[in-house]
């Protein structure tokens, strides 16, 4: 928590704040991930900006209990601009000792637990590892330690409810997210409107949730222990229209808006995958839009569907994770051959294989580059944040359409399921992306499907229907111009580079790279996706204790942005940070020869400002 | 589009060579199409035409339409992405036995289960071709070839059984050799709505040659074909003397005589049950004995497309059509001035 003043007015101690961090931990059947989003969606209504960490385990119920079934959700608020959901909480909510465990050590000194006293029982204490109880041995003396027995409250809140038996208890996470309303000032009504609207249909859990909210946010009203509160004003975020969204929300209005950018019908095909679901979710439940989606019986035939799409004209958007795009290989093959639009989303996870399907990592970029047979070169472009997500999509759906390839969208886990508030983008303000389709003989009476375009080096896009354009393409290498087949040698090596060369040119149509720099700055930290907001977060930091520091983060990462080499050049060290072993790194090194510092973390977990602040004035001082 | 009118069979052929080996059966099937498509009412640029790999995978470049010669197994999974898109078009897929029913058998099953108007057209040749004849799929038990020295393990597929099976509403068997009877499937197939699948038994005369024989040869196909005709009695033979007839939902073959025609199986494709059809399909599994040719089935769903389309039309009507600034603001907004 970042102090600002202590105020007493009353009995009352209101200690304002400018940003706190709070972590609600439990069971992953205790309904963490709801009251975490629930939190976010009240403090966004009230104006904080914010940033969250969901973070679940793969399983969907895990032995109820123990470590491994821990769920958390951290939500960062402040009165200024932030850019992640925090290194530490500064209150930890744990619903039973498992989340204790698995938590505590995150917290920060002093930083506060409010603890549901009702599970630490023998048998939970045991299932966790503890010998005796933390909340009565003392180990947590060097904390404030608030114990509330929340269930038996609950219990009694919820008693005119109607609802009976076990059900009872499955409130008891708004009875502790009624008691952080009130410890942090959040409005209720957000939260009230949500449980009506969600539960509406049914009378008894609607009342059961609403009366254990109200409970929970009374109980720190009346009670000694919860005299002292924190207030975290509304932040003076750029003036504008805000809503808060999730990576894979925004990346699915993005593909919408692409749709309608482009004046053209969106086919989305994909198969279900964490952490990519949602995107396939939230467009099928918009049918008015008219985005047809397709669940396909597997990766494959998503990435086919999606080229199927393309080749009648049609935006065709195929999503899922690394182990999907593996699959999608030989397809995004055919579509690099054929020269047809299609989007490819990514949305990394921890790997190899299953991994860490529902944890982060940014380990795939060297797929994205090369992870195909043959030399099939593609552009890349990666989102950097849920508010980045938008526009992002936009722009590799118009660099798919506009030079005719198939488009690596990157985005992870953390992007995926955090959420931060998003200014809402005027959409008279869409780029237009449209391209025409090719309706009539290009050559002198004939049509050549591979004749290009002498700036863009794309060749036309004649769909099925146009009389008089009838043509075959395939996968087979094509000669140059007529598209027909070719085993010729020094075509193949012509056509090569023609596809190499269409690439490179979107070089010229991407913007340069502006530093974010302090005049002297001898050490310059490069980055890309989802680490935009802890890098940003580090370097403020670290400028903060007056030292100089250059910033670069790359949204297009194949080709790079024209002037990446000369701008690397000028910086004695380069620092490279990734949720990998080096991919950028190596992608860098390899084309300008920089002989920069790899910063790697694999540990399926985000990067922390501190741990980039650490490792920049390391890096600085050496 | 233009007004229709009907083509030759030359204006269906595109300028390409066409490089199959000399007697292969694709020439006859290729020539079954472009005659099939003269009299049909339909423009060429309406009619797309989507590959595998594999010998009959050339397909596409020899039609004068819009074509796509795509990877190994995945035509139906592209054709369903572009039928799903564009159900204005005519989309046919050409595939192989290693293809359909080998790497892409997943997405041959799920195209049919889908019931999207795609027509898939699978080259039966009971061999790999263009990668020179190891045995496939559909090889009969025991095969020797360059990858089964020592004869064949595997137990083969039917595809007309697994068509079935693959809850397909349009399934047929034809014959490189007999042109008519493979025009007479097409236009039946084309005509159906919805996916339909052919199978079409194709001699591949380097690799597998006479693999058919017991349905071309002059003689033997006189006792082994069976031809299916919806509503009539299942009989074959020179003089009809052979019949099949049903028992305990098992096909079985019987001399006419013996039985009477009256206990002889009459065939209903339309039947809302595959069991019929589905037994009629095992009378013979590699074609060397009594074959049935025609129509297996041929019932009416609702098409994937169709249904998808009136989704759309639905939640249009109901919600008014997207609103992205509203879509985008769904979920509670706050102003900073
Ligand atoms: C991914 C992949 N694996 C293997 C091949 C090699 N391959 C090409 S065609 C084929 C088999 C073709 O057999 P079939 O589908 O029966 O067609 P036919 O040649 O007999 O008409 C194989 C194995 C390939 N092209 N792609
Ligand atoms: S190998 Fe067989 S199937 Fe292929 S073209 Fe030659 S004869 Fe036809
Ligand atoms: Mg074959």
């Amino acid at each position: 928590m970042t102090e600002a003043s202590t105020i007493d007015p009353t009995d009352q101690q209101i200690e304002k704040v400018h940003t706190a961090a709070i972590r609600f931990a439990g069971d992953s059947g205790d309904g963490m991930q709801v009251a975490g989003a629930r939190f976010t969606d009240a403090s966004a209504i009230f104006g904080n900006d914010l940033s969250t960490f969901p973070n679940f385990p793969a399983e969907i119920r895990a032995p109820a209990g123990t470590l491994p079934g821990v769920s958390s959700f951290q939500v960062h608020i402040a009165d200024r601009d932030i850019l992640t959901p925090g290194d530490q909480p500064d209150v930890l909510v744990v619903m039973n000792p498992a989340a204790l465990k698995a938590n505590l050590h995150d917290l920060a000194p002093a930083g506060t637990i409010v603890a549901n006293s009702d599970a630490f029982v023998d048998r939970n204490l045991e299932k966790a590892g503890y010998d005796t109880n933390p909340l009565e041995d003392g180990s947590l003396d060097a904390y404030r330690l608030l114990a509330v027995p929340m269930e038996e409250l609950t219990k009694k809140a919820v008693e005119d409810s109607g609802l009976k038996g076990r059900g009872v208890l499955r409130s008891k996470n708004f009875f502790a997210l009624g008691l952080m309303a009130w410890m942090f000032h959040r409005p209720l009504e957000p939260t009230l409107q949500w449980i009506d609207r969600k539960f509406g249909k049914d009378d008894e859990v609607r009342a059961a949730n609403e009366m254990a909210f109200r409970a929970g946010y009374h109980l720190g009203e009346t009670t000694e222990m919860f005299r002292h509160t924190y207030a975290v004003q509304p932040a003076k975020l750029p003036a504008g229209t805000y809503t808060n969204v999730t990576g894979n929300q925004a990346l699915a209005w993005g593909i919408i808006a692409a749709g309608q950018a482009a004046r053209l019908p969106v086919l989305y095909a994909s198969y279900p995958i964490t952490p990519a679901s949602e995107i396939l979710h939230e467009l099928a439940r918009h049918r008015n839009f008219g985005v047809r989606t397709f669940q396909a019986e597997d990766e494959i035939a998503a990435v086919g569907a999606a080229l199927g799409a393309s080749f009648g004209g049609h935006l065709g958007v195929t999503g899922t994770s690394g182990p999907g795009v593996a699959l999608k290989s030989e397809t995004i093959s055919l579509a690099v051959m054929t020269e047809l639009p299609i989007l490819i989303i990514d949305v990394q996870r921890g790997g190899p294989s299953t991994g860490l399907p529902t944890k982060t990592e940014q380990a795939d970029l060297l797929m994205a580059m090369y992870g195909r047979h043959g030399e099939a070169p593609l552009p890349i472009v990666a989102i950097a944040s849920p508010s980045d997500a938008f526009e992002t999509t936009i722009e590799a759906a118009r660099i798919a359409l506009k030079y005719m390839t198939p488009v690596m969208l990157m985005s992870d886990g953390y992007i995926a399921t955090s959420a931060e508030p998003w200014r809402l983008p005027d959409l008279e303000d869409l780029p237009d992306i449209s391209v025409k389709f090719i309706s009539e003989a290009n050559a002198n009476g004939e049509f050549l499907p591979y004749l290009r375009d002498e700036k863009t080096l794309s060749r036309p896009w004649a769909v099925p229907g146009t009389p008089g354009l009838e043509h075959r393409i395939g996968g087979l290498e094509k000669e140059d111009g007529t598209g027909n087949v070719s085993y010729n040698p020094a075509n193949h090596e012509k056509m090569t580079m023609l596809r190499e060369q269409k690439i490179g040119r979107i070089a010229e149509d991407i913007p340069e790279i502006v530093v974010d720099e302090d005049e002297g700055a001898e050490v310059l930290v490069l980055g890309w996706g989802s680490s935009y907001g802890a890098i940003l977060a580090g370097v403020r930091r670290v400028r903060a204790r007056e030292q100089k520091v250059a910033r670069v983060h790359l949204r297009y990462l194949n080709p790079f942005p024209k002037n990446l080499g000369e701008v690397l050049s000028r910086y004695p060290k380069v620092l490279v940070p990734e949720l990998n072993r080096g991919h950028l790194w190596r992608m860098i090194r390899s084309d300008f020869l920089t002989d920069a510092i790899r910063y790697s973390k694999v540990q399926g977990q985000p990067l922390k400002a501190s741990e980039i602040e650490a490792k920049l004035m390391e890096t600085i001082e050496s | 589009m233009t007004d229709t009118t009907t083509h030759s069979r030359q204006d269906w052929q595109s300028d390409q060579e066409v490089r199959w080996c000399p007697g292969c059966g694709d020439y006859t099937i290729l020539a079954a199409v472009q005659n099939f498509m003269a009299d049909l009412d339909v423009e060429k640029e309406d009619v797309v035409f989507i590959s595998g790999i594999g010998c009959a995978a050339r397909f596409p470049y020899y039609m004068n339409t819009y074509g796509m010669h795509s990877i190994h197994g995945r035509a139906p999974a592209i054709a369903s992405g572009l039928a799903v898109a564009r159900p204005d078009l005519s989309v046919w897929v050409v595939s192989g036995d290693g293809d359909a029913l080998s790497i892409g058998g997943n997405h041959f099953i799920h195209a049919l289960r889908r019931n999207i108007n795609i027509k898939i057209l699978l080259f039966n040749n009971q061999i790999y071709g263009l990668t020179k004849g190891q045995y496939s799929p559909t090889s009969e038990q025991g095969k020797r070839t360059k990858s089964s020295p020592w004869g064949s393990i595997d137990h083969p597929f039917n595809p007309v059984s697994l068509a079935l099976g693959a809850e397909a509403t349009f399934v047929a068997r034809t014959i490189d050799m007999d042109r008519l009877h493979t025009q007479d499937m097409l236009q039946q197939a084309y005509d159906h709505k919805g996916s339909a699948f052919i199978e079409i038994y194709q001699n591949c005369n380097v690799f597998n040659d006479k693999a058919f024989i017991k349905l071309t040869g002059r003689e033997e196909r006189e006792i082994n074909r069976i031809n299916l005709e919806h509503g009539k009695p299942v009989v074959f033979g020179p003089e009809n003397q052979w019949g099949v007839v049903m028992e305990q939902g098992t096909a079985r073959v019987v001399d006419v005589s013996a039985v009477g025609i009256d206990r002889i199986h009459v065939h209903d494709a339309e039947a809302d049950s595959p069991s019929g059809a589905f037994a009629l399909t095992r009378l013979s599994h590699n074609p060397i004995g009594p074959t049935p040719v025609g129509v297996f089935r041929k019932v009416q769903r609702p098409t994937y497309e169709t249904t998808l389309q009136q989704q759309i039309h639905d939640a249009q009507a109901s919600r008014g059509p997207g609103d992205l600034s509203k879509l985008i603001a769904s979920t509670g907004t706050w102003t900073v001035e």
